[in-house]
């Protein structure tokens, strides 16, 4: 195919929310702009649109991604969770709800994307994942305990202008603690 | 940004039939860098072939003790294998001492060792930049050159590669393996990066159109015993101004052997083979660290803001060297 003959715009289905959207995209698109402007999910935020705020963070197949970096069309096929996918229905999801209790935030704008982030590092961490943070990464010295500066090295691609970040730790915490809670409770 | 075409590979080659013809095409990986270059005007491909979905995402054990990475394994996924943990501890910490979680689940291995320089005369499409535009000139030696090289650069280049993972790669005397339409081939990694001399704009030793399948590492019980180190400006989820990796094999008070990269030096992640020459047979001590860092960094020629890496690569070797010989890989950092 010559490139004079190359299409640069196609018709994707994203699913969303475990919602599938079909539309035509310019390739160029971000998976962001496209949440935003073409579906009307506005809860993710655009912050600096080059992968370093962490504001337009989103879960792709369970993992999180920055969506100003992730092309639209590249995102088709994938299995995408925005902020508007989070809670069930009028139920907070823990994370959220930490994050209310303990003032998580004060303007709010980083707050979808400290969330879906949140998500993540409580999954990661349970996966046994390490961090820079981590004193010793040999699988022989066990999964870290998710302290404070766990915590904050695994959250640090989320920026908050507010400096929300005291917070925010102590929101990730507690949502830690009541998750594992609850898994035990699960296993008993 | 400019338009351009998109299609997704299935198959390796497929992506290299796709590419091979097309100098104005790029294969899209995690695109972290690339995306984000597109829009800054600094990358304009007229395609992209997609080749996250390809069968390359795993990281298996070799026979010899080694490992094979696969070309598309996310960093995350590759800083958390077992055996990269077990085997590498110090490629495990490279990576997760790079970007933020997000970008570590999205950028792949292959696409780390292709990223490009963050020099902000690089990223600007208004100022000159001999790697972006062959002879227009090099603004940091006479201008901001604070994170510039101090090994390996030319006056018509003083970039630095920005990986912590090649660093660690370079020091396990990594080989990548790559496909082209003609058929396979493989670079050893110390090989990978071509001098800057005046051709900075040409950066690997890869054929055109060729597609990184992989990474292998080679064996390397030293290896088990390391630790990567990183200096930056914050405390997280910045670039390095200077990095090592090291690993160190003492008995009797003896090096057996020794590995050292560094990071954030030089125009490619920066192997220490005189120190790891000066290193191996002589005494475990702070004064043998601190002159085998002296033997590599005797050739380095920094520029008048960034003199201050040669005491900060100096003092990372013999930091990170004293706390292997006393603690190896776990621990007391």
């Amino acid at each position: 195919m010559s490139p004079a003959e190359t299409s640069t715009s196609s018709a994707v289905t994203l699913n969303i929310n475990g919602e599938k959207h079909t539309l035509p995209v310019d390739h160029r698109t971000t998976l962001l702009d496209a949440l935003r402007e073409r579906l009307d999910l506005t809860g993710t935020k655009k912050g600096c649109d080059q992968g370093q705020c962490g504001a337009c963070t989103v879960l792709v197949d369970g993992r999180r991604a920055v969506s100003c970096l992730q092309l639209a069309v590249a995102a088709e096929g994938r299995e995408i969770t925005t902020i508007e996918g989070v809670a069930q229905g009028d139920r907070l999801h823990p994370v959220q709800q930490a994050f209310v209790e303990l003032d998580g935030f004060q303007c709010g704008y980083c707050t979808p994307g400290q969330i879906c982030s949140a998500l993540a590092v409580l999954e990661e961490h349970a996966a046994g994942w390490p961090s820079a943070a981590t004193e010793d990464v040999r699988p022989e010295a066990g999964p870290p305990p998710l302290t404070p500066e766990e915590i904050r090295e695994r959250m640090s691609g989320n920026l908050c202008r507010c400096g929300a970040y005291v917070s925010i730790v102590q929101a990730v915490a507690r949502a830690a603690a009541q998750t594992t809670d609850g898994a035990k409770e699960q296993v008993a | 940004m400019r338009e351009f075409g998109y299609e997704r590979a299935l198959d390796v080659p497929g992506a290299v039939a796709v590419l091979g013809g097309d100098p104005e095409a790029r294969y899209l990986g995690g695109g972290t860098n690339l995306v984000d270059l597109m829009k800054a005007g600094v990358e304009r491909p007229a395609r992209l072939v997609d080749v996250r979905e390809l069968p390359l995402d795993r990281v298996e054990p070799t026979a010899d003790g080694g490992l094979r990475i696969g070309a598309t394994v996310t960093n995350s996924d590759l800083a958390a294998h077992p055996e990269v943990r077990r085997r590498y501890p110090a490629l495990a910490q490279a990576v997760l001492a790079g970007a933020s979680g997000q970008l570590r689940n999205m950028a792949t291995v292959g696409g780390n060792l292709l990223q490009r320089t963050r020099c902000a005369y690089f990223t600007d499409i208004g100022k000159p930049c001999n790697k972006r535009v062959p002879g227009s000139g090099c603004p940091a030696v006479a201008g901001e050159h604070r994170n510039g090289a101090i090994l390996g650069a030319s006056e018509h280049c003083v970039a630095v590669h920005p990986s912590d993972m090649g660093v660690a790669l370079a020091a396990f005397d990594a080989v990548v393996t790559y496909e082209t339409a003609a058929g396979p081939g493989m670079l050893a990694l110390a090989d990978f990066y071509r001098p800057v001399g005046d051709t900075p704009h040409l950066e690997t030793a890869l054929p055109a159109g060729a597609l990184i399948t992989g990474v292998t590492l080679p064996a390397a019980p030293v290896a088990a015993h390391s630790r990567y180190r990183k200096v930056r400006e914050r405390a997280s989820y910045a670039f390095a101004v200077g990095s090592v990796a090291a690993a160190l094999d003492v008995q009797d008070g003896v090096v057996r052997d020794a590995r050292l990269a560094f990071g954030a030096v030089a125009s490619r992640p920066w192997r220490a083979t005189a120190a790891e020459r000066a290193l191996i047979g002589g005494p475990a001590d702070a004064d043998a660290y601190a002159a085998a860092a002296d033997a590599e960094l005797a050739a380095a020629q920094p520029l008048s803001q960034n003199t201050y890496k040669v005491p900060l690569i100096r003092n990372l070797v013999v930091a990170l060297l004293t706390e292997l010989e006393q603690h190896g890989p776990e621990g007391a950092r």
